[in-house]
């Protein structure tokens, strides 16, 4: 019985094919744009998650913060030193290493190319701090710290750009105006968020602080890496404590630096995710309620147009619930049908997207917004398709077939 | 005794007028009869042929169809008489446009809940009987007049019900192809299917048993032919 009613049903999406997909239109957008999204989110869920697993938790970071607008900060001068930093490490509990960055953005240079990166004067324990490390060559030795030696670790993405022959590991590199020979090249990290994770130059802290000068070196960015996930929150608040202590901010004023941990970027990229997800989550209701309606429509135009065929089916014997049943698997069938190209569709888009985007990995749909997605048009066509099938099904057999 | 009504009315209110489309009609069909209704037009044949089949409810009176009362049944309890009891041949045939033959004569058994071979066999069958074996698979429009009417009647046979009722089954084709039809009627009559029809046609009538005339919703004469049927 649900079998004819359904072969029925596709009989007369097929008679009227154009018609069909112009009703569909509504479904196939929504259930469309639910799947895509579903896989980009996951893509860049997983994306996310490979990179802070990297990373790790234990990692925190103090940027210098300065805001013109602020009265607070205004006229103030901002620093963050690497005193700051031995202070923390002496004052505040659940640190583990230290490691000052001093950076700025650069012009390098090789031969006739040029790419401006970002130039990173780092101390020694970068490495461990940050989790990244030397991939091929070396790291700076204490001596290179020591004397301030013109080394350079570069990533990837500069000697991609420059176009550096082999043997990249001793040959030259201008940065600014300054000459540097290479001595390692840093693993490669991809991309985050559309954003390269390899196109930066590392230098010692104490060479950059001999090119650009000891005042240059006072706004740095200040890496720790903190004992264990469990120190994490302790060691923020500490390393607040100590820095407004030192930087004598008074009381109800805000901070001028900024401590930032992994776990918070992530619940940021979360809420960010999370607001993408809503505004789509607002297209694809309307998108489905213009779908419904539309099957509603549709579904009041066919009771009309096959009123006798209702008055012939209730003249043999068709009960009103058979009618019923059976203009309301047509409305279904219309909507899942529509909710299958949509996800055929979203999914193509979502392969689409993935490939757009570099460093993505394939689009993964899973079976869960497949289901949902088809969940979505099987109540859009039941939800819309009621009053359309319970009028057939209360139509007077005898008007039914009189109906011209 | 296969049909039995009494006093039965039907009235239509349009605004102030209160149309008396039947009105006060006794009549008794026994089984294996073949029944012709004849009368000019208005006076109420369509309408008694409705509520004996079933699809319509009197205003007052008395129905009984194989000794169940029908009036006073609901919607449910009518439709399952329709499928059981009941086969209907319309002027205008009736069938589903875009079904096969078989599809449109499958139809009543698919409401009776038959399983789908079986049903396809009494189909089959039922097509056969009406000499369109070779047409199954042909879709209306694919038919002439006569052979959708076959189709039809096919259809109104399938479920085996008790009455045949056709309300002016030759209205909507010639004379050479009416005839057939009313040959048919006459081979299931004698088969033993009690058949009712509608018809203004006197030629058409006198293929029947018996013959009664309306006027104005009432029974004006009711005759029986002696002879079975003395074919001219
Ligand atoms: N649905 C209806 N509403 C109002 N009047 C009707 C309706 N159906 C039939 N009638 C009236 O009832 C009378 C009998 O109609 P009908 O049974 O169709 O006559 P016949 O079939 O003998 O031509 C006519 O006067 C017709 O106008
Ligand atoms: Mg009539």
């Amino acid at each position: 019985m649900i079998w004819d009613n359904f072969r029925i049903a596709l009989q007369a999406i097929r008679a009227n094919k154009l018609r069909s997909l112009l009703t569909m239109l509504g479904i196939i957008i929504g259930v469309a744009a639910v799947i895509a999204v579903v896989s980009i989110v996951q893509g860049l869920n997983h994306v996310i998650a490979t990179q802070f697993e990297g990373v790790g938790v234990t990692y925190i970071m103090v940027f210098p913060r300065q805001d013109l607008q602020d009265p607070d900060l205004a006229g103030r001068e901002v620093t963050l030193t690497y005193d700051d930093g031995l202070a923390i490490m002496e004052q505040a509990g659940g640190l583990e290493l230290f490691n000052p960055v001093f950076y700025r953005g650069e012009q390098t240079r090789s031969g006739d190319r040029r790419h401006p990166t970002m130039l990173l004067g780092i101390g020694p324990s970068h490495q461990e701090v940050s989790n990244h490390w030397v991939d091929k060559g070396r790291f700076f030795s204490d001596l290179d710290l020591q004397r301030a030696a013109r080394v350079a670790l570069v990533g990837r993405k500069v000697i991609e750009e420059l176009e550096l022959d082999e043997p990249v590991l001793g040959s030259d590199l201008i940065v600014g105006a300054s000459t540097f020979t290479i001595i390692g090249i840093m693993e490669y990290k991809g991309e985050m968020m559309g954003q390269n994770q390899d196109d930066f130059v590392l230098v010692p802290i104490t060479t950059a602080r001999d090119i650009y000068g000891v005042e240059a070196v006072k706004q740095l960015r200040l890496d720790f890496k903190a004992t264990g996930p469990e120190t994490v929150d302790l060691a923020k608040d500490q390393i607040g404590e100590v820095l407004r202590r030192r930087h004598r901010i008074p009381e109800g004023t805000k901070d001028d630096f900024r401590v930032l941990l992994q776990e918070e970027l992530l619940e940021r990229t979360g809420a960010i995710l999370g607001t993408v997800t809503s505004v789509v989550g607002g297209v694809v209701s309307i998108a489905l309620l213009v779908g419904g309606i539309g099957i509603m429509n549709i579904m009041l135009v066919s009771v009309t147009e096959r009123t006798r065929e209702i008055g012939v089916r209730k003249a043999v014997g068709a009960r009103k619930s058979d009618i019923l049943v059976q203009f309301l698997t047509e409305a279904v069938t219309i909507s899942l049908v529509g909710g299958l190209i949509g996800v055929l569709g979203g999914w193509g888009l979502g392969i689409l997207g993935a490939k757009a985007i570099p460093g993505f990995p394939p689009a993964h749909v899973p079976l869960w917004a497949i289901a949902l997605g088809f969940g979505f048009a099987a109540i859009i066509g039941i939800f819309f398709g009621t009053y359309p099938a319970a009028k057939a099904a209360s139509l007077d057999p005898i008007e039914a077939l009189r109906y011209e | 005794m296969l049909i039995s009504i009494s006093e039965l009315r039907k009235f239509y209110r349009m605004g102030e007028i209160e149309v008396r489309a039947l009105d006060g009609v006794d009549l008794e069909v026994d089984a294996g009869d073949y029944l012709a209704i004849m009368g000019p037009s208005g006076s109420g044949k369509s309408t008694l042929m409705n509520l004996i089949g079933c699809l319509d409810t009197p205003t007052s009176g008395e129905y009984i169809l194989n000794r169940q009362a029908v009036s006073g049944l609901d919607d449910t309890e009518l439709a399952h008489i329709r499928n059981r009891e009941i086969g209907f041949v319309f002027q205008t045939f009736n069938l589903l446009r875009r079904a096969t033959a078989l599809a449109n004569v499958e139809l009543p058994l698919i409401y009776a809940r038959m399983p789908a071979a079986k049903r396809r066999q009494q189909a089959l069958e039922a097509l056969d009987r009406v000499g369109l074996g070779d047409r199954v698979k042909h879709q209306p429009n694919e038919l002439s007049g006569g052979q959708r009417q076959r189709v039809a009647v096919a259809r109104a046979l399938v479920n085996r019900p008790s009455i045949l009722l056709a309300d002016e089954p030759t209205g909507n084709l010639d004379s050479k192809t009416s005839e057939e039809i009313m040959s048919l009627f006459d081979e299931l009559n004698s088969a033993g299917n009690t058949i009712v029809l509608v018809t203004h046609e006197k030629d058409i009538a006198k293929h029947a048993r018996r013959t009664i005339r309306l006027l104005d919703g009432r029974v004006v004469s009711d005759g029986r032919r002696d002879d079975s049927r003395a074919q001219p």
